[in-house]
């Protein structure tokens, strides 16, 4: 711990007066920051056009796109947890527990291979799934303003508990008979784009333009930097977390409905193990850990970068077994990377 | 108190707060008037840091009254109308490091400057930041990030955020504790010319020496009540020591302890020409058993850089460090340790203390292996040591199971002082021993340093805290790195002050 200090603050000679000449560059290096991962992306689509010309076609780079938003809500809630210096976990296991409880409480108990309570009207299954996705925002807002409860272990807990629900309502098994309406953004077009990138778009556009533009959206960073010097200037730092934390899980259910619709039921493993993936995009897009750092349009790019590697390797007929591999192996060299463009050490 | 016909711009009365068992504020009132320095001076747990939370609307006394120019307190949850009345600097820094140093000046009202409603124009932060920065003589970037000013800059920052609201009343916490000689000057110079211009300020600090300095009326609070209010001027210094210790003793002289250091005594600590990577160059000196030497020198002269590096947390670029005449291997603490040198860190926080330990196991850091064979600690000498320790160095605590965190600054400074001789090393290295505690600790810690000496170990203090180099039969001086001046005992403080400002000419050796 000792030997760490010294690199940290290795001192320097005060001029008296006026100190300190401005670091242009410094401010430069900052915002390069989250364009990082673009030359990747550049790289990566490079690659792919060399291994397959099927690679670089419309066709091809709207299925990357459209495999990348349900991942990128989630992606997108978790950055902005992960800026305001907390973290969830448990946003996966929402991805596939809202669907199934919203379509446990529309479809009938009888006539179906699933059978639900059948108490609420079919049309309120949308709003329902993303009324749960709130419900366990709040939940874990709750927890980490009120009770302090360490937020890794809680969300854990919440991965795991959320995961069971979801198992124990369906059984174990894969729902086919979801509602319409909670298939149709997954899988209708608007102006001849799949609408869930429409939809997931509009939502990064809102986000990125919050988090840059508006107070509230910068007093995440401010949380995140310094809890209590934000709370001295005056921002209702639990209140601030409580609505982050339940924007995410409502993102993340959103996530779980744009899921169904893609791949047209509900499938029992919906959104398992998807967080390494979530937090692998956020830290490789720029999103520090330790809280105060970070932007959505980076969050971004960290998941379309990860979804390229997949496609990509996908062309060059590396085998399937092979991905995760392949997977662990960049998103371990893009954090070496990324510690070395932020000069930031990660500790 | 005297505010006949002047409305005080802050004023306390009967203000009382419990936190469950215990009382921080007794009945205790203050009252500040306009393009008034104020002092409040107490010991560590008089009050002082509640009173600074009840008067910045931060906690709601149990009790009394609290009111700006005459007009009632406004209500705890409006913030924005506390923040236009009362400024605060405290102690731990409210900057945000991962910002940049414009969105630090317009926190939480980014969108209030320019003309775009909601929106934020980071033109007009980064501009109208750019002109307060300027304002201020702030020679920064505004686009930085604000993790990246030196501790000056960030301490004017806030200076300079808190008055940008328009409050008329700003509280210093503990402002100089962090700045070197002329960090405080430039300080001093810039309340002076806002005193000038009708602010008022309530000043909260450590040193007496600055309130003499810059203040017109002190407050004493001790034990969470109101003790004395009256004029600086005319205050001798004993009596303000009485009022907030309760003793008639008042601050023991220091460097009083046995005369001269033998002419036979063992060298047990020679650096020689030991040279930094940037910091400091071409380093000499001795220090004999039994003797203490100061190493003197403001932010960045090299003082600290060279303790570190004689302790082992730094590795030299050259040169050697002699611990009873043998080579220790450089840039290892381990190697240190074991040469038998017991070392003090500079900041007890950042280097020192493991928080939510208890006092025995952070006393015994580093002597586990004394403890017990094989790795394995024994609890039972564990606490023989523990309480020893605690005994000779008066740490005040409820038992050696206490964790550190619950302790008050000057006794988790006695613990880090216990940790430095719990090895009975030959040879101790003490960076800026007394920072941040007490009048009377800061006595006890100097009486420890004494003692040890007595008992035939070294002493090497580095610091630029005069008080500290008072108990060194020598002190050598650095500059910029380099040493410029050695004064045996018996200087005076001007003499040191300017040596440490550089404005000494006439450059001594650097050892013997």
């Amino acid at each position: 711990m000792t030997d760490r200090v010294v690199e940290q603050d290795s001192p320097q000679v005060v001029v008296p007066g006026r100190v300190a000449p401005p670091r242009g560059r410094r401010v430069w290096v900052a915002r390069l920051r989250d364009f990082s991962l673009i030359p990747v992306i550049g790289l990566l689509l490079l690659v792919g056009f060399i291994v397959s010309p099927n690679f670089l076609t419309a066709g091809n780079l709207t299925d990357v796109l459209q495999q990348c938003t349900e991942l990128s809500l989630l992606v997108l809630g978790e950055a902005m947890i992960l800026i305001a210096g907390r973290m969830d976990l448990s946003l996966e296991s929402t991805v596939g527990v809202a669907p199934v409880l919203a379509a446990w409480l529309v479809i009938p108990a009888h006539g179906g291979r699933f059978a639900g309570l059948g108490v609420l009207p079919t049309w309120s299954t949308v709003p329902l799934c993303l009324l749960i996705g709130a419900l366990i925002g709040l939940i874990n807002g709750l927890v980490a303003t009120k009770i302090r409860i360490n937020a890794f272990i809680w969300t854990l807990g919440m991965l795991i508990a959320l995961r069971g629900l979801q198992l124990g309502i369906s059984g174990g098994a894969s729902i086919f008979e979801v509602p319409a309406s909670l298939r149709y953004l997954g899988h209708t077009a608007w102006f001849g784009q799949p609408a869930s990138l429409w939809v997931c778009g509009l939502i990064f556009l809102v986000g990125i333009v919050t988090l840059g533009w508006f107070r509230h959206g910068r007093s995440l960073y401010a949380i995140g930097g310094n809890a209590e010097a934000a709370r001295t200037a005056g921002i209702r730092t639990d209140r601030v977390l409580l609505i982050v934390f339940m924007l995410a899980s409502t993102l993340a259910a959103l996530g779980g409905i744009l899921y169904v619709g893609h791949y047209g039921s509900i499938s029992a493993t919906q959104g398992q193990g998807w967080i390494f993936q979530v937090f692998a995009a956020a830290v490789i897009g720029g999103v520090s850990l330790n809280g105060g750092r970070g932007s959505l349009f980076g969050a971004l790019t960290g998941v379309v970068a990860l979804q390229l590697i997949i496609n990509v390797l996908t062309f060059a007929h590396v085998p399937p077994a092979w991905d995760q591999m392949v997977d662990g192996v960049i998103i371990l060299m893009a954090l070496v990377v990324s510690r070395f463009t932020s000069g930031e050490a990660q500790d | 108190m005297s505010a006949d016909d002047i409305t005080p711009v802050a004023s306390a009365t009967g203000v009382t707060k419990r936190f469950g068992a215990t009382v921080a504020l007794d009945d205790v009132g203050l009252t500040v008037l306009p393009a008034e320095s104020h002092a409040l001076v107490g010991r560590n747990g008089a009050g002082k840091s509640t009173l600074v939370s009840v008067l910045t609307g931060l906690i709601r006394p149990d009790a009394g009254t609290v009111r700006f120019a005459g007009e009632p307190a406004p209500p705890v949850t409006d913030r924005a109308a506390w923040r236009s009345r009362v400024a605060c600097v405290y102690q731990k820094s409210t900057i945000i490091p991962t910002l940049s140093v414009a969105e630090n000046l317009y926190l939480n009202r980014q969108d209030t400057v320019g003309d775009t409603r909601g929106r934020i124009s980071w033109k007009a932060v980064h501009e109208n930041a750019a002109r307060l920065l300027g304002n201020w003589s702030i020679d920064v970037d505004p686009k930085v990030e604000a993790g990246r000013l030196t501790v000056e800059q960030r301490q004017t920052l806030e200076i300079a955020r808190a008055l940008s609201f328009g409050a008329r009343f700003v509280i210093l916490d503990e402002p100089t504790a962090q700045l070197d000689g002329a960090g405080i000057a430039r300080l001093f110079e810039r309340l002076r010319a806002l005193q000038a211009g009708g602010v008022a300020f309530l000043f909260i600090s450590h040193h007496l020496q600055e309130i003499y300095e810059i203040c017109q009326t002190v407050t004493v609070y001790r034990d969470a009540k109101h003790v004395l209010t009256a004029p600086v001027a005319g205050l001798r210094r004993e009596a303000l020591i009485e009022a907030m210790t309760g003793d008639a003793t008042g601050l023991r002289e220091l460097g009083e302890h046995a005369g001269a250091v033998p002419a036979g005594a063992a060298e047990l600590l020679r650096v020689e020409h030991l040279t930094g990577t940037s910091e400091f160059a071409d380093v000499s000196l001795t220090v004999r058993a039994g003797e203490i030497v100061g190493v003197a020198g403001a932010v960045g002269a090299g003082a600290v850089a060279l303790g570190e590096t004689v302790v082992g947390l730094r590795k030299p670029l050259s040169g050697t460090v002699c611990v009873a005449g043998r080579p220790v291997r450089p840039g290892s603490v381990p190697a240190a340790l074991s040469a038998g040198v017991g070392f003090l860190p500079e900041d007890r926080h950042r280097q020192g203390l493991v928080p939510l330990r208890s006092i025995a196991e952070n006393l015994t850091l580093t002597v586990t292996d004394r403890l017990g064979r094989f790795g394995f600690v024994s609890q039972p000498a564990r606490y023989r040591t523990a309480t020893a320790l605690m005994e000779r160095l008066d740490v005040k605590a409820s038992g050696p199971d206490q964790p550190v965190s619950a302790l008050s600054g000057g006794n988790q400074q006695k613990v880090m002082m216990g940790r430095a001789l719990a090895s009975e090393p030959r040879v101790l290295v003490l960076i800026r021993p007394t920072a941040g505690v007490d009048v009377k600790s800061k006595e006890s810690l100097l009486g420890t340093v004494e003692a040890a000496a007595a008992e035939g170990r070294a002493a090497l203090i580095v610091s630029d805290e005069l008080d500290d180099l008072r108990v060194a039969d020598r002190v050598i001086v650095m500059f910029k790195g380099r040493v410029v001046a050695q004064l045996p005992r018996g200087w005076s403080d001007r003499e040191m002050v300017a040596a440490i400002e550089g404005l000494h000419s006439e450059g001594t050796d650097s050892g013997e």
